[in-house]
C-alpha cells in the first residue's frame, strides 16, 4: 500500500472527495429529488421545505440541479481531457521515436498553439464552429493536447536512449511494440500526475466557458452555467449561486491535493 | 567574438523568433474562419437563407477571392489599422475596439501593478523560509486559489466587498468623466479578484524558481565560506535568480488575459474581454478575430520583451567571451 500508507491528510481528503463525486456522478439520477429540468415551482425559492437548497432563476430545484450537474460537468471533462490525452501522448511518443520531418513539423506547430493563452484560442475557434458539446470536447481536447505532447515527447526522448530499449530493438521488436511495452510503463508515472493537472486545468476552462454562456446548452444542469443563471441573487447578498463555484473548487481542490502526493511520489520520495 | 556582441545577436534572434511567432499567429487566426468544412457565410446565417443572401455575405467576409490574395488584403487593411466591420451591426470593428480597449489596459495594468511586486515578495520569502509555518500557509493558500474558478473569486469579493459590506460598486464600470481616484475604487474589485488568481501562479513558480537557483552547488560553497545569509541571497543568488523571476512574471500575464475576459463579465465591465465574449455568441467573427489578435499581440509582445530583458540581466553571457 505504497499509495495509502505514508499519504499526507492532504492527499486523503482529496482521494475522498474525488471518490464522493464520482459516487454522485454515477448515480445521480437515483440520488437527485427531481429531474434535471423539472419545473416545480416559483422562481429563486427559498431553502428548506419541498426544496433542500430553494429553486433557482427558472423554479428548478437547485440540489436535483447541483446533483445532474457533477454528471453532466465532470463527465464532459473526464472526456475531453482523456481525448486530449491519447491525442498528445500518441503524437508526442510518435514524435520522439522517429525525430524527422513530423517531429519538426508537430513540435512546431504545439510551439505557436502555445504562444498565446489558449482560452483565446477556444473563443476563436467556438465563434468559427458554433458552440455545442461535441464541438466543445474537440476543440478543447485538441488545444490541450500540446501540452500532453511536449511532455510525451521529452519523457520518451529520456527513455528510448536506454540500454534496454536498444536490447529491445536489437530483439527485433516493431516501434509500436517498443513504445507500448518499454517506454510507456517508464513515463507512466510524470503522464499520470499530469493527467490531474489537465483535467484541473479542462474543468476550469469548461466550467468558465459554461459560465460565459458558450457551455453546453440549456436546460442541461451545468456547475458553470448555474453560477451564471443566478448571479442575480448575489446583489441581495445570498450565497445560493456560490455553490456551484464551490463545487467546482472543491472538486479542484481534491485533484490538486492527490497530484501533489503524485509528484511527490514520482520525484522519488524526496525531503 | 566579444560578450557585447554576442549578447546583441542573441537579444536580435529572439526578436526575429518573437515576430515570426505572432506573424504565424495571425495567419492562424486568419486561417480559423477556412477552416471549417462547407461554408462560414451559410453557418453564420443558417440553413433558411436565401443563395442571395448568402452571396452577399460572402462578398462582404471576401470568400469569393482565393485564400493568399484574402490573407494579403486582410493582412494590408489591417496594418492600416482597418479590422473590416462588424457582423452584427455593421459598425467598423477598430472603432468598437478603441472605445474599450482603454478599459481592459487600465484593469490588466492596475492588477499587475499589484500582482507582480505581491507575488515575487510571497514567492522569495517563503523560499527563503522554505518549510516555515509561512511557507507551508502561503502554499497552501496559493493552491486552493489556483483551484478556484475566476468567477468563484469575484463573486465571492463582490458578495462580501460590494453587497454584504457595501465597500465598492457591484458595477465596476467608471464612465467617461471619472477622476483617477475613482476609477481606481470603482474598478478596485475585479482587479483584486485579477491580483488573487494572478499572484497565486505568480508566487508558485517564483518560490520553485527561487529553490531551484539554492540547491545550485555555488551557492553551498557561498553559504560554506562563511556569508551571512542576505549577502548570499542579494549578492550571490539574486543576480542569476533574474531571467527565471522575469520568465515566471511573463509567463503568468496568460493567467491575466483570460483571467480579464471572466472578471469584465462578472462586474459588467465594458472592456475587450466582453466584447469578444458577446461576439463569440453572435458570432460576429471579425470582431472575435481582432480582439483575440490583439490579446495575443500583447502577450507575445510582453513575452517577447521578457525574453530580451532576461537575456540582458544575465550576468554569465555578460563575462564569457567567445
Amino acid at each position: 500500500m505504497r499509495f495509502w500508507h505514508p499519504m499526507p491528510w492532504t492527499a486523503r481528503f482529496g482521494a475522498v472527495v474525488i471518490g464522493l463525486y464520482a459516487l454522485l456522478a454515477i448515480f445521480a439520477p437515483w440520488i437527485a429529488p427531481y429531474g434535471e429540468a423539472e419545473i416545480l415551482g416559483g422562481a429563486f425559492e427559498l431553502w428548506g421545505g419541498d426544496h433542500l437548497l430553494g429553486t433557482d432563476n427558472l423554479g428548478r430545484d437547485l440540489l436535483s440541479r447541483l446533483i445532474w450537474g457533477a454528471r453532466n460537468t465532470i463527465g464532459i471533462a473526464l472526456a475531453t481531457t482523456l481525448l486530449s490525452f491519447a491525442l498528445g501522448a500518441i503524437l508526442g511518443m510518435a514524435a520522439a521515436a522517429n525525430t524527422g520531418l513530423i517531429d519538426q513539423v508537430l513540435s512546431r506547430l504545439v510551439d505557436v498553439l502555445m504562444a498565446v493563452p489558449s482560452l483565446l484560442l477556444t473563443l476563436l475557434a467556438l465563434s468559427v464552429f458554433g458552440p455545442g458539446v461535441l464541438n466543445l470536447i474537440l476543440i478543447i481536447a485538441l488545444l490541450d493536447s500540446t501540452r500532453v505532447y511536449r511532455l510525451a515527447r521529452a519523457t520518451t526522448m529520456n527513455v528510448i536512449v536506454l540500454d534496454y530499449v536498444e536490447a529491445a530493438r536489437l530483439r527485433g521488436e516493431g516501434m509500436v511494440s517498443i513504445l507500448w511495452r518499454e517506454v510507456l510503463p517508464n513515463i507512466s508515472a510524470p503522464l499520470i500526475a499530469e493527467f490531474g493537472l489537465r483535467f484541473c486545468f479542462v474543468f476550469l476552462t469548461i466550467s468558465a466557458l459554461s459560465f460565459l454562456g458558450l457551455g453546453l446548452p440549456p436546460p442541461t444542469a451545468d456547475w458553470g452555467a448555474m453560477v451564471k443563471e443566478n448571479a442575480a441573487l448575489i446583489t441581495f447578498g445570498d450565497i445560493t449561486p456560490l455553490l456551484p463555484a464551490l463545487a467546482i473548487a472543491l472538486l479542484t481542490v481534491a485533484v490538486n491535493f492527490v497530484v501533489d502526493h503524485l509528484l511527490h511520489l514520482a520525484s522519488g520520495l524526496k525531503e | 567574438m566579444t560578450g557585447k556582441a554576442r549578447l546583441l545577436r542573441m537579444i536580435l534572434g529572439r526578436l526575429v523568433l518573437g515576430l515570426l511567432t505572432l506573424w504565424l499567429i495571425s495567419v492562424l487566426i486568419f486561417l480559423a474562419v477556412s477552416l471549417l468544412p462547407g461554408d462560414i457565410a451559410q453557418q453564420i446565417l443558417g440553413q433558411s437563407a436565401t443563395p442571395e443572401t448568402v452571396a452577399a455575405l460572402r462578398r462582404e467576409l471576401g470568400l469569393d477571392q482565393p485564400l493568399l490574395q484574402r490573407y494579403l488584403d486582410w493582412m494590408g487593411t489591417l496594418l492600416a489599422g482597418d479590422f473590416g466591420n462588424s457582423l452584427s451591426n455593421g459598425r467598423p470593428v477598430a472603432d468598437l475596439l478603441a472605445a474599450r480597449m482603454g478599459k481592459t489596459l487600465f484593469l490588466a495594468a492596475y492588477a499587475a501593478a499589484i500582482a507582480v511586486p505581491l507575488a515575487l515578495f510571497l514567492g522569495i520569502l517563503s523560499a527563503y523560509r522554505r518549510g516555515s509555518l509561512f511557507d507551508r500557509a502561503v502554499t497552501g493558500l496559493t493552491l486552493t486559489m489556483i483551484s478556484f474558478p475566476e468567477f468563484f473569486i469575484a463573486y465571492v469579493l463582490m458578495l462580501f466587498l460590494a453587497v454584504r459590506l457595501p465597500f465598492f460598486p457591484t458595477i465596476a464600470d467608471y464612465g467617461s468623466d471619472a477622476g483617477l481616484i475613482e476609477m481606481l475604487h470603482r474598478t478596485f474589485l475585479p482587479a483584486m479578484a485579477l491580483v488573487l488568481v494572478v499572484t497565486a501562479h505568480m508566487m508558485r513558480m517564483t518560490r520553485a524558481a527561487i529553490i531551484n537557483l539554492m540547491a545550485q552547488p555555488y551557492i553551498g560553497m557561498a553559504r560554506l565560506k562563511g556569508i551571512g545569509p542576505l549577502r548570499v541571497i542579494l549578492v550571490h543568488a539574486l543576480p542569476n535568480a533574474l531571467a527565471p523571476i522575469i520568465n515566471v512574471v511573463a509567463v503568468n500575464i496568460a493567467w491575466l488575459v483570460s483571467g480579464v475576459v471572466i472578471v469584465e463579465v462578472v462586474f459588467v465591465y465594458p472592456g475587450l474581454g466582453q466584447l469578444m465574449v458577446d461576439s463569440v455568441s453572435n458570432r460576429d467573427i471579425p470582431v472575435v478575430q481582432a480582439c483575440c489578435l490583439i490579446f495575443a499581440a500583447v502577450y507575445i509582445l510582453l513575452n517577447l520583451l521578457a525574453d530580451v530583458l532576461a537575456i540582458a540581466t544575465n550576468p554569465r553571457l555578460m563575462h564569457r567571451a567567445g
